[in-house]
């Protein structure tokens, strides 16, 4: 399939599961096609990222279901947080273990699953639909029941896949994408390399290939298609990009900017236009430094984040906890942390 | 040769932190920050040797003792979905931040102000539910200060010892906060009900340091310790093994 083939069978109000995680792995080639498509009233489901906040961008997206929205590097996604702060988003704020068990309470076509996450948290003061059921064994343990989360729509992006939906994942984790595309109506998977069947195996083992074609409407192979975020080992997050998306996701006019050089044409001219901002120019104030190649090609930048935060760093983002606010956040709102999670 | 510097409020922040794992034993420490991270890891390396430690990504990673060896061994997998079920099988023990922290140990990380329409966004909720109600919870306050030491949080992300105490079942149960360190004290809950109390001030800071910097009343023993300073072996730990680059001051500037 091509993006816009994907793009061209969604419609307006649907809900839209996106796999990855915080700015890892994410089908950015194609959250970047849903977010130029016009196509509003969206309910994103997602541990999210820089996909929520593009669609946010994109004034795509009517409600978020999540447990965090972050870059990780940089903590707090800067164009969901002004959405929230200015009340333009709805929102279902879950704990990150309750998305995963809604996601596979869909798949396994339940319409719920028990859980002890969110007794005594605010997570059922402020999702007042939730409720909770009580075990009709000996304990009568009263368990919060995590509602289903059907999607009509999944997008993944994987390391390689064959054209007819087997997808790979070389990295260390594989999320929770296969969850995503068996709670989906229609799954659509990306993939950095198209390869064929019998080339699978040599790029790893058997559990490696985490989506299998029974999961899967659709196949597009995106090359740098999760740029600016990780889909190591093909290559690191580009930190640098990352840092200039967020930088200018805080004024109207500097987003204009940055949307016009990178967001105006198709995927070709998005990547076109990375290329270009790798390039040396004969602006010195323009050239990066150094030190920060931007990444996209393999290694390069990220290699260095990646050493910094696999050293030093705990699973600051598993389950989720994290420390907690950004530097960003003014001090006025007393944030502890800028945890930077690797 | 590290023995003539004494201990900064970083390091001994780090060894604070170390102290929430001991006799965790063969349980997965999850340390979020700088400073608890460095933590977990010294926990690991000397009185802790069971604790499971991971890469800050998948990869469980056991540790090489030597000073210098900077090499860790992978010993294991830990993607999410196995980080979800090992925190539901309460086999893990995490530290996390606080925005807002409250004395029955309510923890707000996700929002400042009415959910609704925040003045602030936060992290979101993150973890912190499914955490606090399956296995010890202990947190990581870089900047003690009244903000953050609150007399009400505004979103509860990590349940407090008020709220668990009204869950019906094993949840309360499996419910325990262990202690809080801050940048001037090391605090637990074994306070009337389980509030919060001074178990220990850092050197150079009193008692009313801390109460000071606190939103609530904070009980007290009559008589508070100083939290215990490194030993040469863990300051030469921190200084030559973990953290030679010297980021830990960093946390707390």
């Amino acid at each position: 399939m091509t993006l816009a083939g994907v793009v061209s069978e969604l419609r307006p109000g649907m809900t839209i599961g996106i796999g990855g995680w915080g700015s890892r792995r994410k089908p950015m080639a194609l959250v970047r096609a849903l977010a130029a498509s016009g196509l509003t009233g969206l309910t994103v489901v997602s541990y999210g990222g820089p996909d929520v906040g593009l669609l946010i961008a994109a004034r795509a997206v009517r409600r978020v279901v999540t447990g965090f929205v972050s870059l990780d590097s940089i903590p707090l996604e800067p164009h969901f947080r002004l959405a929230r702060q200015r009340g333009e988003i709805e929102l279902t704020e879950l704990d990150e273990g309750m998305l995963h068990w809604g996601l596979l309470a869909a798949a396994h076509r339940l319409p719920f699953l028990p859980m002890r996450a969110g007794l005594g948290s605010d997570v059922l003061r402020v999702n007042p639909e939730l409720r909770t059921v009580r075990s009709p064994y000996a304990d009568a343990e009263e368990l919060v029941a995590v509602p289903a989360l059907p999607l009509d729509a999944a997008f993944v992006h994987m390391n390689r896949a064959d054209a007819r939906g087997n997808g790979q994942y070389l990295g260390p984790d594989p999320y929770f994408d296969d969850l995503f595309c068996l709670a989906a109506k229609r799954a659509y998977l990306s993939c950095e390399r198209l390869v064929q069947t019998s080339e699978l195996l040599a790029a790893g083992p058997p559990q490696s290939l985490v989506i299998n074609r029974a999961m899967v409407a659709g196949v597009v192979e995106t090359p740098n298609g999760a740029h600016f975020t990780s889909c190591v080992p093909d290559y690191e997050r580009d930190e640098e990009f990352q840092a200039r998306y967020a930088r200018a996701a805080g004024s109207p006019e500097e987003w204009a900017a940055f949307a016009a050089e990178f967001l105006a044409g198709d995927e070709v001219s998005y990547q076109a236009a990375v290329v270009r901002l790798r390039e040396p120019t004969p602006m010195a104030d323009e050239a990066p430094a150094d030190d920060e190649v931007p990444a996209g090609d393999a290694v390069s930048a990220g290699d260095e984040v990646r050493t910094a935060g696999g050293a030093l760093e705990g699973d600051d983002v598993s389950a989720g906890d994290e420390v907690s606010a950004g530097n960003e956040v003014s001090a006025d709102v007393a944030p502890s942390d800028d945890e930077v999670p690797a | 040769m590290t023995g003539g510097r004494a201990a900064t409020t970083a390091e001994i922040c780090i060894v604070a932190c170390a102290e929430a794992w001991r006799g965790d034993g063969a349980i997965v420490a999850s340390p979020m920050g700088l400073i608890p991270t460095l933590g977990a890891r010294l926990a690991q390396l000397t009185f802790e040797p069971d604790l499971l430690l991971t890469d800050g990504e998948a990869t469980l990673l056991a540790p090489v003792r030597d000073v210098g060896a900077d090499d860790r061994i992978a010993e294991g997998w830990l993607p999410f979905r196995q980080v979800f079920t090992m925190l539901a099988a309460g086999k893990r023990h995490v530290m996390m931040g606080a925005s807002q922290l409250d004395q029955f140990g309510n923890q707000n990380i996700s929002c400042i102000g009415d959910w609704h329409r925040p003045k602030a966004q936060l992290l979101g909720v993150r973890g912190a539910p499914g955490n606090s109600v399956n296995h010890p919870v202990s947190y990581w306050v870089p900047r003690h200060s009244r903000r953050v030491l609150v007399e009400r949080v505004d979103m509860v992300s990590g349940v407090g010892y008020d709220r668990a105490a009204a869950l019906r079942g094993r949840s309360a149960d499996f419910h325990e906060l262990r202690c809080v360190v801050t940048n001037l004290a090391v605090l637990d809950f074994a306070g009337h009900d389980h509030t919060m109390r001074l178990r220990s001030v850092h050197p150079g800071v009193s008692v009313s340091d801390v109460a000071e910097a606190t939103g609530f009343l904070l009980a007290a023993p009559y008589q508070v310790p100083e939290t215990r300073l490194p030993t040469a072996a863990e300051l030469a730990m921190i200084r030559e093994k973990l953290d030679p680059a010297g980021r830990r001051d960093e946390e707390l500037a």
